[in-house]
């Protein structure tokens, strides 16, 4: 295989802002943002030698991957290889449970995310989570969105109707909830959930969002309304989206690391990583034969 | 050839014929599974009527004789036979009511703590003592309020409570008399800690309903721990909790034992919870043995169809709330 052309017209990076990269990122078929990668592709997250463990049991392994600003990055690997693992360490979501545990650092804007001392509910406004399962809040549709604005900020009903109605909008579900606004959230149906999910998320104003599998648990359409929103997400945020399904990787990322038995095997640039995979076990996984 | 069809056909026949047999026979047992079954179920109706029929035939010449004012008599004079429940109706009402008061929140706190908050190494040994509590029979109860908690009550705390409320108005009566130490506030303080196991266990177990993944994603969009129990857990649960605060008046209303020792077994309706009062259960226990008349009699069986017909009520209110919320979350 030749290289692809992407990585032809590959832009240099400062070396102070990137990773030890396989790989210099560029943003295929993104003309609006060729300018961005042209200048320097500015690092969001960064992971860096992070170990994480279940009790005794070490799920990820010296991990290191770089979250590039306003682009998506797609986690693949066979189950159990550590990507959700991974997921949660970004927003501190493991601190939850006892007996899970992270060394290393992540960074995010510069600021180590694992710092004891860090303000979880700031950093999880920051950091927002798209789960596998849909998970609206027993409330109203309304309410689902107006309540995690109200943790932060202090809006009047005008405002509030504003913001919650943007946030629809924003996930592409204005239209099919607009009339029922005071509806129970659990109303509806489940890709209806997810997008009123990707709303409650977007209407917090995040900088980085997280999807954990976010389509598993979707019909084709609804799939296709979340990929493509995903898609127009990351004209505004960061996103990082772990994936079972590989075309989904490469129809919504620019990035993709491959990960396997708590490993990162390989991080790159979509095209290339499903193209010219350098490590045979990614070779071997994209093709299907394992995993 | 031909035989040999042949042979597989009276074969088959033959299968058949054990097949039918065979299916005979699981039909007798089905149908005979389904009638012990049924009937079960039906001696279930049987004796609940039964209970109810025998309630009411035994209370009817109580009831013919005092009607209606039986429930709104204060006297109970078992030498003029001059019967009413009022005061055992206020006293059970009153204490399950205050006994909830104090359960309630404290129990709730418990199943959040257990839940939510507690060092994972401590949840099981506080989880199984709050339940060790639920094991304690009544009479143990009844004996350490007596001799424990009213005198103490009466020395350290029922003073301080009638000086502290002196002179505010209404209030004043609640907290009002001399402190007796047994009395209805006392009872009360009993009740509440017989229910609390059963109020935290219930809600514990009804808090572990909740998906964890629908707290995460609540401490995804950055609430805190008070925030995701207000907003999310409670709500989501708020049949259940509720289901548990019913059960849990279930039990105080019926409570027998242990009210009889501390709640002073007065017939009146003192406005003071410290004065002594009294309760359904509590009058039953104590007078069944000594009612010699017919009327006498007949009085405390129509206070147990009270009792039948307020715990009726109190379930029956329970559901409709219950209706109520299920469809207030569109579920």
């Amino acid at each position: 295989m030749t290289e692809s052309p992407a990585q032809e017209t590959a832009s240099p990076v400062p070396e102070s802002e990137t990773q030890p990269l396989p790989q210099q990122p560029v943003n295929p078929g993104a003309p609006a943002r060729e300018a961005l990668a042209g200048a320097a592709l500015p690092l969001k997250m960064s992971v860096r030698n992070l170990d994480f463990f279940y009790g005794d049991n070490q799920a990820l392994k010296s991990v290191n991957v770089p979250l590039y600003d306003r682009h998506a990055t797609a986690f693949i690997g066979p189950s159990g290889c550590g990507k959700s693992t991974l997921l949660r360490v970004l927003n501190r979501m493991y601190d939850l449970y006892p007996g899970q545990r992270a060394t290393g650092d992540v960074l995010l804007d510069g600021e180590n995310v694992l710092d004891p001392k860090l303000d979880l509910n700031s950093l999880r406004a920051r950091v927002g989570m798209v789960f596998q399962k849909p998970t609206p809040f027993p409330m109203t549709i309304y309410e689902n969105i107006a309540f995690g604005v109200r943790l932060y900020e202090n809006l009047g009903k005008a405002d509030m109707d504003d913001r919650v109605e943007k946030a629809l909008r924003g996930a592409a579900i204005w239209d099919e909830v607009k009339d029922k606004l005071n509806a129970s959230g659990l109303s509806l149906s489940g890709g209806q959930q997810q997008r009123l999910c990707i709303a409650r998320t977007v209407a917090i104003q995040p900088e980085v969002i997280l999807f954990d599998e976010p389509c598993s648990a979707l019909d084709p359409i609804s799939t296709a309304k979340v990929e493509e929103l995903i898609d127009e997400l990351r004209n505004h945020y960061t996103i990082a989206i772990v994936t079972h399904n590989m075309q989904q990787a490469v129809r919504v990322s620019q990035y993709t690391a491959f990960m396997y038995l708590g490993e990162m095997v390989e991080f790159g640039e979509t095209g290339q990583i499903f193209q010219t995979p350098r490590e045979s076990r990614t070779q071997d996984y994209i093709t299907g034969r394992f995993g | 050839m031909s035989e040999a069809v042949l042979s597989e056909q009276t074969k088959r026949v033959s299968y058949g014929d054990t097949r039918a047999k065979v299916l005979k026979l699981f039909n007798l047992g089905d149908t005979a599974f389904h009638i012990l079954t049924k009937s079960c179920a039906v001696a279930v109706l049987v004796l609940l009527g039964g209970v109810i029929v025998s309630l009411i035939h035994g209370s009817a010449p109580a009831l013919r004789e005092f009607g209606l004012g039986f429930l709104t008599s204060q006297s109970w004079n078992p030498v003029t036979e001059k019967f009413g429940a009022a005061p055992a109706i206020y006293g059970t009402l009153v204490t399950s009511f205050i006994a909830l008061l104090i359960a309630a929140p404290m129990g709730f706190g418990i199943a959040v703590f257990l839940t939510e908050l507690c060092p994972y190494q401590l949840r099981r040994p506080v989880g199984i003592a709050v339940e060790l509590l639920a094991g304690i029979p009544s009479i143990i109860y009844g004996i350490w309020g007596m001799f424990v908690l009213a005198p103490f009550l009466q020395e350290h705390v029922q003073p301080g409570l009638i000086a502290a409320f002196a002179g505010v108005p209404w209030l004043e009566n609640v907290f009002s008399g001399p402190p007796y130490g047994i009395g209805i506030a006392t009872a009360s303080i009993i009740l509440a800690i017989m229910i609390l196991p059963l109020v935290s266990s219930i809600s514990r177990d009804v808090f572990e309903t909740v998906p964890p993944v629908l707290k995460e994603a609540a401490y995804g969009v950055g609430c805190t721990r008070w925030e995701v129990m207000r907003r999310i857990v409670a709500p989501y649960t708020g049949v259940g909790l509720v289901g548990g605060i019913m059960l849990a008046l279930g039990r105080a209303l019926g409570e027998t034992m242990a009210v009889t020792f501390v709640i002073g077994n007065a017939h009146k309706i003192s406005p003071s919870i410290l004065g002594p009062g009294t309760t359904i259960s509590a009058t039953i226990a104590n007078e069944f043995t000594e009612a010699d008349g017919a009327l006498y009699t007949s009085s405390l069986i129509a206070l147990g169809l009270l009792l039948f017909v307020i715990t009726f009520f109190v379930l029956a209110a329970s559901r409709l709330l219950l209706a109520r919320i299920q469809r207030q979350e569109g579920r």
